[in-house]
């Protein structure tokens, strides 16, 4: 089928269960991802060693051999092995390999207290620090059962929507790079700086802010907040139209996307696939849409999803939800109320310093909060954010103290990593390499 | 077409009578406590029960409780995408021989999520297609997330102590 004669990608306005009952919108069903269960498997680096080793023994071997793709390599994304056999340019199976960039996050959050802990994890998926903090954020706030003032919520959602196009611009970037479209990593990068600078003026720090704390925001808006990001919004839009104007149409881009690296809805929902990579196969899960969080509802937004699950679907998916992203921090922007930045619970948050002089509460909480830090009570929450790479949830263990007991980030890189040796099987390594890119994993946050 | 918990954990509980050790709601979301053998069962009817349809295993992941019996902890979270609801299921598994059964066949998602709960707790996972470590190497001696396992195993140096530390090295003593 060309490209002409694919269908468009379509826009779901909201995903209810009464969209479901018309004919756009069909979740799969168990069946068939049970189906498609059975017929899956993940090998590990072992397996396709030992796989391997017994075929060259028995004589049956055809060629094939096992080579390294990684840990360094240009076109891994990061510090990813990749253990292929290959015969000739074919990839008969791989296994990946991880954990090069495990520095043991999930167990330092352990030892320090839950304000103290938000600095670790702006570096799981860094390229979308405000994200991570925020889905932290929202998990402690659950465990508490704090209230978030509005001019903090539509904040949050504003920022969570800059850092998709963040992190969106350096897969656009990253990709195309590894496809060989070098202009357009640099025109993406040059959009990034816009975005690093204004992260730098709200928080101090251009990647790791830190910004999205348990209670609300670290500090209050500046003065050139509305401008900066007004100019910045205005602007991307043609920008993203250059993007298209290099990618969409290109033959180039259409040969080595178009067909390649194929998974279907019920392949992506066995293996846990979530995101643009399964919205790419139909599937219309948004988990701003079906749980909603920092009022999301509110907003007014479309769920796009595409037909065929391939490389070149995932990449228009995305490019549509870049425009998504302008359009709800435009929104944000917009309705941006006046009010505090933070929850006025001051068990959780900290009195203002003036208040301190003539207050003993004010100084006791401000005291307590410093040497201490709050106490949530006992019980566990799992809370989930729309990350640009999938549903990031992140679980929070409390055990009455000030310290959480345990905190796991539900990486969805790490579980999307899990359906690259089913997409390359019996393909080339060539589309190895366009497959991987489309499906934007994240190293720091696959291995924590 | 909206699932509440209170019917899903009739359901569960009709069919699944005995395998319910216990339930708890916290800040609106349902955990049910398992027998560890009756995982699998639990999973797969939370999958393919036609009112129910948790087709999302999002989540899977370790915790210990240390000075609690069962020590250890494996909680599973279920998504059903039709009705936009989620459920906790939490099984237990002792300090002395850690064992679950695996669900990786049934849902290959779980392959990956169960090696790290192996390699960072030591949990054995019956069943499981190849239980190789992840993220520590290979031949990473103990289980690194243990709450008996030290977050650092060498001091940090600083100019300070920078003298004193290299002094204990190995290489020192030449």
């Amino acid at each position: 089928m060309s490209v002409a004669q694919r269908p468009a990608p379509q826009l779901h306005a909201g995903v209810s269960a009464t969209d479901v009952a018309t004919a756009n919108i069909r979740y799969p069903s168990s069946a068939e991802v049970v189906a498609a269960a059975r017929q899956i498997t993940v090998p590990s680096p072992r397996q396709v060693i030992e796989a391997n080793a017994r075929r060259a023994q028995s004589g049956t071997l055809d060629e094939s051999m096992v080579l390294n793709m990684g840990p360094q390599h240009p076109s891994t994304h990061g510090v990813l092995r990749l253990v292929v056999e290959l015969a000739g340019e074919t990839v008969v199976q791989l296994a990946p390999d991880v954990g090069f960039l495990h520095t043991g996050i999930e167990k330092t959050m352990e030892a320090k207290n839950y304000q103290k802990a938000v600095v670790l994890t702006d570096r799981t998926d860094y390229l979308g620090p405000m994200i991570n903090n925020l889905v932290y954020a929202l998990a402690v706030e659950q465990l508490l059962d704090c209230q978030i003032p509005p001019r903090a919520q539509v904040a949050r959602v504003l920022f969570s929507e800059l850092t998709r196009i963040n992190s969106y611009l350096v897969w656009l970037g990253t990709h195309a790079l590894d496809l060989a479209a070098m202009s357009v990593f640099l025109y993406a990068f040059r959009e990034r700086e816009m975005l690093l600078d204004i992260f730098e003026l709200t928080s101090g720090a251009r990647m790791m802010t830190s910004y999205i704390r348990p209670g609300g925001l670290a500090y209050d808006l500046p003065v050139e907040f509305k401008p900066t990001v007004q100019h910045f919004l205005s602007l991307m839009p043609s920008r993203i139209d250059e993007y298209e104007a290099l990618l969409t149409e290109n033959p180039i881009w259409k040969e080595r996307t178009v067909g390649v690296g194929i998974l279907n809805a019920a392949d992506a929902l066995a293996l846990g696939v979530t995101g643009a990579n399964l919205r790419a196969a139909g599937v219309p899960y948004d988990v701003r849409k079906a749980f909603p969080y920092s009022g999301y509802e509110n907003y007014d937004f479309q769920v796009i999803t595409a037909q065929n699950g391939d490389v070149y679907d995932r990449y228009l998916v995305r490019i549509a939800e870049m425009r998504e992203a302008v359009n709800i921090a435009q929104q944000a922007l917009d309705n941006l109320p006046d009010g505090p930045y933070a929850t006025s619970d001051r068990k959780i948050w900290p009195p203002p310093k003036e208040e301190i002089t003539h207050s003993m509460e004010s100084l006791i909480h401000h005291f307590k909060l410093w040497t201490e830090g709050f106490k949530p009570p006992v019980g566990d929450a799992y809370v989930t954010v729309e990350s640009g790479r999938g549903e990031l949830g992140c679980y929070v263990v409390s055990d009455g103290s000030n310290k959480p007991w345990r905190c796991h980030f539900r990486a969805p890189s790490f579980i999307t990593l899990q359906a690259v040796p089913h997409m390359s099987k019996g393909n080339l390594i060539a589309d190895l390499v366009a497959s991987l890119a489309s499906l934007d994993p994240v190293l720091g946050e696959v291995d924590r | 077409m909206a699932l509440e918990n209170a019917a899903v954990l009739e359901r569960v509980q009709a069919r699944f009578g005995q395998a319910v050790l216990g339930t708890g709601e916290f800040r609106g979301t349902l955990a049910l406590q398992l027998r560890p053998d009756t995982l699998p069962d639990v999973a797969a009817f939370l999958r393919e029960d036609p009112e129910l349809q948790y087709i999302l295993l999002a989540n899977v992941c370790g915790v210990d409780y240390l000075g609690r019996e069962p020590r250890f902890e494996v909680v599973y979270h279920f998504t059903s995408l039709m009705h936009n609801h989620r459920i906790a299921l939490k099984v237990g598994a002792d300090e002395d021989d850690p064992r679950v059964p695996s669900i990786a066949r049934e849902f290959p998602t779980a392959t990956f999520q169960e090696r790290e709960v192996y390699d960072m707790f030591g949990i054995i996972f019956d069943g499981h297609p190849d239980l190789q470590r992840i993220l520590m190497p290979e031949d990473w001696d103990g289980f690194p997330q243990r709450k008996t396992e030290p977050l650092v195993y060498e001091e940090v140096a600083f100019t300070f102590n920078h003298d004193e530390i290299d002094a204990q090295k190995p290489y020192a003593k030449e």
